[in-house]
C-alpha cells in the first residue's frame, strides 16, 4: 500500500469546553489512495468535517488537540508540523473547497485579487503571470469572461459561480489531495450536477485525491472510488463503492441507503434511523449504534466491536463476528 | 466547459455589469434617495466650507472689539446676529468657531478611531487574557461618565486645542474599542477566514489584508455619529471654561462668555446655540443615513 496519499491511523481528536473535555473522533483509521476518490459520509455530528479540518490543521487551538494517532500525508507525520511549515501545504499540496461558496469568498476584494493570493503564497512569480494563471484556471472550472471575472466582487456571482471560483481557488497551486467538505450542499439540484461533473473532470485532470465529505449518498454514488462511513466519531464501514450499495454489512450503512428517496416509489413513508447520533458524552460502553440498530443484541451493549475484514471490506458490527476472522 | 453554463447565468452577469455605477455616482445617487442624508451632506459640506474659507467670508474682523458697540441686538448697524458685550460681531464669531469644531470633531474622530480599534483588533483576534484585560479596561471607563472624565484629564493636561483633542480621545476611545471587537468576533469565525487560511496565508496577513478592510463599514459609519459627540462635549468643556481659550472663537466660549447676559441680551448665547445645534444635527442626520446605506450591504453580502 505504498501508493495511499494520506494515511490517517488512529487518530484521536480532544475539544475542551470548560473543564469538561470530549472527544468527537475517536480511533479513525482510513487511507487515500493517489488518484481516489474517497466519499466520507455521515449524520451532521459523526465528526466528518473535524476530521477534514484536522488534515488541514485548521482545529481551533486553544480547545482542540490531536490526543492520539497520526495523519500521515505523504509518508510524513504532518500532526505536530509547526504553523509555518502547515502554511506550506495549505493550499499548496492540500486544498480545501467549503460547504457555503455565499460565505467562502471575502465580499471587499474583486475575484482576481482573492484568487491571486495562493499563488502569491506559494509561488514565485510576476503579477502578469498569476494574472494569467488564475484566468487560465477560471477557464478551467467553465466561468466565462474569465477576464472581466476576475475584476468583478462576489455579491456579482451567483451561487454556482462561486462555487465554481472556490474550486479555482483550491485548484491553483495544482495540489495533490483536494478535501471537499460538502461542496455542494448549498447549491441547488441542476447547479450541483454540474459542479460534481466538474470536480470529477478535474481530478482527472489534474491527477489529483478528493477526499469528499458529504451526507448525500446520491453524490458519493456519483463520485466515489470508496467510501467510508462514519457514525459518533468511529469508522463503522469501509467499502468499494459497488460492494457498499450491493452489500452494506453495517446497520447504519444500511439504514442510510434505506433512507435514500427513489425515484419511482412516492406513496410509502420515506424510511429513517430513529433517534439522533449520540453527542460524544454520551458514548458509553459497546456499540456506538447499538442504541438505534434494529438488529442490536445483548452483546452490542456489553462490548465495543472490532473491525471485521472481509477482503477490502471493513465494517465494525457484531453480526459479521460469525463469517469472517477479526482484525483489530 | 464553459458551454456547459446556463445562457442565463451569462446575461444576468452582463446585466449586473452595465448597471455598474461610480463610486462617487452610486454615493450620491444614494443619497439623492433621502432628505434627511440630503440635509446632514448640506450641513456638513456647509461646515466644511466655513471652517476653510471663514477668514474670507466674515463681515468684521472676529477678534476686533470696539467697546462702544456692545451688545449690540441683531440686524443693527449691519451687524447680522448682533455683537456680544466687547462690540465683536457674533455672525463673523460662529463663521470662525466652525473651524475649531470641524478640527476637534475630525481630529478627535481620527485618534480615538485608530487608537480603539488598534485595541479591538488585538482583543477581538487574539482574544485569551489580553481580550480579558482590554475590555475589563474599557468596562472601567465606560462606568466613569465621559464629560467628566474628559473634564479632569484636560484639567491635568491644561487647556488649549490641542489639548482638548487628546483628552476627548482619551474618553472617547473605548466605543471604537467596543464596536471594532465585536466585528473582529464575528469577522474571524467567518468561511471565507477559515479559506485563506486554507491556502496558506498566515495570521498576521489575514488580519492585514482580510479583516481591516472588512471594518472600513463600521468603522466610517462609527466615526461619523461619533463626531457629533466630540463636537457636543468640546462646546459643553469650553462653555465650562476648559477647552479653546477666550480669545479664539469657539461655540462653546461663545456660550460661556453670553452667559452673565443670557437676560438682557439674549442673543449672545442664542446663536452659538444654534449653531452648535445644527452642527450636532447635520452630523448625525449624515451618519444616520451613511449606517442605513452601508450597513445592509455590509450583512447582506
Amino acid at each position: 500500500m505504498s501508493d495511499a496519499i494520506l494515511k490517517i491511523k488512529n487518530l484521536k481528536i480532544e475539544f475542551k469546553s470548560g473543564k469538561e473535555t470530549v472527544q468527537p473522533i475517536r480511533g479513525v483509521n482510513f487511507e487515500l489512495k493517489k488518484g481516489e476518490t474517497l466519499g466520507v459520509v455521515g449524520e451532521s455530528g459523526s465528526g466528518k468535517s473535524v476530521t477534514s479540518l484536522a488534515i488541514m490543521g485548521l482545529l481551533p487551538e486553544r480547545t482542540s488537540k490531536i490526543v492520539d494517532g497520526e495523519i500521515n500525508f505523504k509518508g510524513n507525520d504532518i500532526t505536530n508540523l509547526k504553523e509555518k511549515q502547515y502554511r506550506k501545504i495549505r493550499g499548496n499540496e492540500i486544498s480545501m473547497i467549503f460547504q457555503e461558496p455565499m460565505t467562502s469568498l471575502n465580499p471587499v476584494f474583486t475575484i482576481g485579487q482573492q484568487l491571486s493570493e495562493p499563488l502569491r503564497q506559494h509561488r514565485n512569480m510576476s503579477k502578469k503571470e498569476i494574472e494569467k494563471a488564475v484566468i487560465n484556471v477560471l477557464n478551467q472550472v467553465g466561468i466565462p469572461r474569465a477576464e472581466q471575472i476576475i475584476n468583478e466582487y462576489p455579491h456579482q456571482l451567483s451561487g454556482g459561480m462561486r462555487q465554481r471560483v472556490m474550486i479555482s481557488l483550491a485548484l491553483l497551486c495544482e495540489p495533490d489531495l483536494m478535501i471537499a467538505d460538502e461542496p455542494t450542499t448549498a447549491l441547488d439540484v441542476t447547479i450541483q450536477a454540474q459542479i460534481l461533473e466538474l470536480m470529477k473532470n478535474i481530478k482527472q485532470e489534474n491527477d489529483m485525491s478528493l477526499l469528499l465529505i458529504t451526507h448525500d449518498l446520491g453524490v458519493v454514488a456519483e463520485m466515489c472510488d470508496r467510501v467510508v462511513v462514519m457514525y459518533a466519531g468511529e469508522i463503522v464501514e469501509v467499502a468499494e463503492i459497488n460492494e457498499l450499495f450491493n452489500e452494506p454489512l453495517h446497520p447504519y450503512t444500511r439504514g442510510l441507503i434505506d433512507s435514500m428517496p427513489t425515484q419511482n416509489t412516492r406513496k410509502e413513508r420515506l424510511y429513517s434511523i430513529r433517534g439522533q447520533v449520540p453527542r460524544p458524552n454520551e458514548i458509553t460502553k459497546g456499540c456506538v449504534f447499538a442504541n438505534r440498530c434494529p438488529l442490536a443484541f445483548s452483546k452490542c451493549f456489553e462490548e465495543t466491536p472490532p473491525v471485521f475484514a472481509r477482503d477490502d471490506h471493513l465494517s465494525k458490527c457484531w453480526l459479521q463476528n460469525t463469517k469472517e476472522g477479526e482484525v483489530v | 466547459m464553459a458551454s456547459s453554463l446556463p445562457q442565463g447565468e451569462q446575461a444576468l452577469g452582463s446585466v449586473l455589469k452595465s448597471k455598474q455605477k461610480t463610486k462617487i455616482g452610486e454615493f450620491f445617487s444614494n443619497l439623492s434617495r433621502s432628505w434627511t442624508g440630503m440635509l446632514g451632506f448640506g450641513i456638513i459640506m456647509l461646515l466644511l466650507f466655513l471652517s476653510i474659507f471663514g477668514p474670507w467670508i466674515t463681515p468684521y474682523d472676529p477678534m476686533h472689539a470696539e467697546f462702544s458697540k456692545g451688545l449690540l441686538p441683531p440686524l443693527t448697524d449691519g451687524h447680522l446676529l448682533g455683537t456680544d458685550h466687547l462690540g465683536r460681531d457674533i455672525f463673523s464669531r460662529i463663521i470662525m468657531g466652525a473651524r475649531v469644531s470641524v478640527i476637534i470633531g475630525i481630529a478627535t474622530a481620527c485618534i480615538a478611531g485608530v487608537i480603539g480599534t488598534i485595541v479591538g483588533i488585538i482583543a477581538g483576534y487574539f482574544r485569551g487574557w489580553i481580550d480579558i484585560v482590554l475590555m475589563r479596561l474599557v468596562d472601567v471607563q465606560l462606568s466613569f461618565p465621559f464629560i467628566v472624565l474628559v473634564l479632569v484629564i484636560n484639567a491635568i493636561i491644561g487647556a488649549g486645542l490641542r489639548n482638548i483633542i487628546i483628552s476627548l480621545a482619551i474618553g472617547g476611545w473605548v466605543i471604537f474599542a467596543r464596536v471594532i471587537r465585536s466585528e473582529v468576533l464575528a469577522l474571524r469565525e467567518k468561511e471565507f477566514i477559515t479559506s485563506s487560511i486554507a491556502t496558506g496565508v498566515s495570521r498576521l496577513q489575514i488580519l492585514v489584508k482580510h479583516i481591516l478592510p472588512n471594518l472600513f463599514t463600521p468603522i466610517i459609519i462609527l466615526a461619523s455619529l461619533q463626531i457629533g459627540t466630540y463636537i457636543i462635549a468640546e462646546a459643553s468643556i469650553s462653555f465650562l471654561g476648559f477647552g479653546v481659550q477666550p480669545p479664539t472663537p469657539a461655540w462653546g466660549n461663545m456660550l460661556n462668555e453670553g452667559r452673565d447676559y443670557i437676560f438682557s441680551s439674549w442673543w449672545l448665547v442664542t446663536f452659538p446655540g444654534i449653531a452648535i445645534v445644527i452642527t450636532a444635527l447635520g452630523v448625525n442626520l449624515f451618519g444616520d443615513w451613511l449606517r442605513d446605506t452601508l450597513d445592509p450591504e455590509l450583512k447582506g453580502e
